[in-house]
């Protein structure tokens, strides 16, 4: 089964620890004033937000069916059997359509760089692999963040949106939206006020299959387009030696009918 | 020859000067010293641009030899040789476009090798690739005529009605796919511009801009090299541009028809605006002009409504690129000045190639050079600006 985390806004304290966890665990750089940063970038893959003393964290949601990997010309991002999404460095080009086709905009670049990387939380995928959580989640000190199986931590937040349901938004961002993430989260304030794009708006329909639905078609009209455009050809070229072949007919005829 | 330094040979020097300094600074400093570009703004001009419309602009070829060879229609014939010479400048320097974009230039060729089915970007690589190749070879026979190897000549020859087909299905596939680029986008790209028919709008639009951009180049050379002027052709290939941006016209109205949005064009916004500007340039004008028989024959008349044309389907390119997701970011991308330099000097190459092409090979093979003769009505003739640089390109 795969795995996933639940961000649940209600425990967080803005603590920012998962942000040092995660700087750590990724080899980033990490100090007062990259702390004091409140957007992601190529050196700061999570972000904890702030807004009227409501918290919310942003990170790859690790979509069930990701965009970025159905996008890769050359296949450099795939999810894994466990749950994140990660990304092989040596198969990058650095065409960004990642970048473009994300709709949480999560794929950050090392724009300064001469042998420029994409950028974005990998989900620990060594860790995960080895059964343990990811750092982020390890850290926490309230459990907002919390690591398990995905299924089970649907149940778990279903649970405490019922058992609490003043206290929160009536919606798991995360469960279905874009086909679901393994990124789940809780919020008391609408996940919109901290640049989550708007559940109606994304829909439920895994991105991959906008594009999808054209690419499928095209291994039924390489050879039938093929044909067409042969069939032409033929037919415009049979008619032009049909024509040449009549003509010289008509001349000898005329040649012979002149000769008696 | 001797060397005559004039104003368009110094603009083009200058073009190219800066041209090289801001390549200097890709390689030297990265994307994000040379550009505008972010995280936020990921793909600016040289996709919105040298890409999708070089690759819309270089559409002529796929069209004039399908018409040619395919539909056997002869009168375009006089139009084969210039156009296909557009096409093979235009693809090499979209790719040439692509060293300077891409991240990680030197592993372009990872593309040949780590194949993923699914992505339209790939099937876009591939088609612009072999489409290339494909181009390369139809170019060939200019090359072989001048060095009169007829050897070779008779080979090529021997697998044109091949190469015409595999042109035209490598082009609809990628003309149309760079549409599908866009599907993936439906929350981000401004509703004037998303649309499940993009794919069908990007292929319309590149039959109209090849068909305009033949009208361009005919004129222009024309005017550039003294040659006749092959009216009655551009005449005719202006009748079949009218139907084309008819056609057009009327499917972008379903669409936005069919998706509710027919009240919301009429609002004024900034999206509007640009929308308005596309709309104007693609279709009231050059179907206007080209709606009066007097117009339609003279060769100012077809000659202004191709520049339209062509202008109209650039900005659509760039609204679908650049403006449609402007509100979406939440602020505007401008380029910055060594991006812009990056490709106007590609587009000047551009210029100098064709000019360079015509002047060595048979491109008009029944034109008589006379360089002396030239020059000095062009340097009078201020209104085609490129005219001089491109007759003098070879000296």
């Amino acid at each position: 089964m795969s795995k996933a985390l639940l961000y649940d806004a209600t425990i967080c304290i803005g603590c920012k620890q998962c942000e040092v966890a995660c700087a750590q665990q990724n080899k980033l750089p990490y100090s007062d004033e990259i702390a004091a940063e409140s957007v992601q970038s190529e050196h700061k893959y999570t972000v904890v937000l702030t807004k009227q003393e409501k918290f919310m964290r942003r990170l790859c949601m690790h979509c069930e069916h990701p965009a970025c990997a159905s996008v890769c010309p050359v296949g450099a991002f795939h999810k894994t059997a466990e749950g994140p999404v990660v990304y092989d460095v040596w198969k990058c080009i650095g065409c960004r359509y990642c970048m473009v086709a994300c709709a949480f905009a999560q794929p950050k670049y090392e724009w300064q760089s001469l042998n420029p990387r994409v950028r974005k939380c990998i989900m620990c995928p060594d860790r995960v692999k080895a059964g343990q959580q990811t750092a982020c989640a390890e850290i926490c000190p309230t459990g907002a963040t919390k690591f398990g199986e995905r299924d089970e931590l649907i149940k778990e937040a279903q649970s405490r949106i019922q058992q609490n349901p003043s206290n929160y938004v009536p919606h798991i961002y995360g469960l279905n939206e874009v086909g679901g993430t393994s990124v789940l989260l809780l919020s008391s304030v609408p996940f919109e006020a901290f640049g989550y794009p708007k559940s109606e708006k994304l829909g439920d329909t895994p991105m991959p299959e906008y594009t999808g639905r054209v690419m499928s078609k095209i291994p039924d009209f390489i050879p039938l387009w093929s044909l067409v455009l042969g069939g032409v050809y033929w037919i415009t070229h049979r008619r032009e030696d049909v024509a040449a072949a009549e003509a010289e007919e008509r001349k000898l005829k005329h040649s012979k009918d002149g000769a008696r | 020859m001797k060397f005559r330094l004039t104003l368009w040979k110094l603009v083009f020097l200058v073009t190219i000067c800066l041209g090289i300094y801001s390549a200097y600074v890709r390689y030297a400093h990265g994307l994000g010293a040379v550009s505008n570009m972010s995280d936020q703004f990921p793909w600016g001009i040289w996709i919105g641009f040298d890409v999708l419309c070089g690759v819309m602009l270089a559409a002529g070829g796929f069209i004039v030899t399908g018409a040619v060879h395919l539909l056997n229609i002869k009168w375009m014939h006089s139009v084969v040789r210039p156009t296909i010479l557009t096409a093979f400048l235009g693809y090499c320097l979209v790719i040439v476009g692509l060293l300077f974009d891409l991240g990680r230039p030197w592993y372009i060729w990872h593309q040949l090798i780590y194949m993923n089915p699914h992505s339209v970007m790939f099937e876009v690589g591939f088609c612009v690739m072999f489409y290339t190749t494909v181009l390369f070879f139809e170019f060939l026979p200019n090359v072989l005529e001048r060095f009169n190897l007829k050897q070779s000549l008779r080979w090529v020859k021997g697998i044109m009605a091949g190469l015409v087909v595999a042109g035209i299905l490598l082009s609809t596939l990628h003309q149309s796919s760079l549409g599908a680029l866009y599907l993936i986008m439906p929350g981000k790209l401004h509703p004037f511009w998303y649309t499940p028919a993009l794919p069908f709008f990007f292929f319309g639009s590149a039959v109209a801009v090849g068909l305009a951009m033949t009208i361009f180049e005919s004129s222009l050379s024309s005017r550039v090299f003294g040659r006749q002027l092959e009216l009655p052709v551009l005449v005719q290939l202006g009748d079949v541009l009218l139907v084309a941006l008819w056609i057009n016209a009327l499917l972008r109205f379903e669409d936005f028809f069919h998706r509710g949005q027919l009240r919301n064009i009429f609002k004024p916004s900034y999206e509007a605006y640009f929308l308005w500007l596309e709309l104007t340039l693609a279709f009231v004008i050059p179907i206007t002009l080209l709606s009066f028989k007097r117009i339609r024959r003279s060769p100012d008349g077809l000659y202004l409504a191709s520049v339209a044309c062509l202008l109209g389907f650039v900005t659509n390119r760039l609204n679908v690129s650049v403006t449609g997701f402007e509100t979406w970011v939440g602020h505007h991308y401008v380029p910055k000045w060594t991006e812009f330099m990056i490709t106007l000097a590609i587009v000047s190459s551009g210029f100098a190639l064709f000019g360079l092409a015509v002047k060595y090979l048979p491109i008009f093979p029944e034109v008589q050079h006379s360089p002396a003769a030239q020059p000095l009505e062009l340097i009078a003739n201020n209104a085609v600006p490129v005219a001089v640089l491109v007759e003098n390109a070879g000296d």
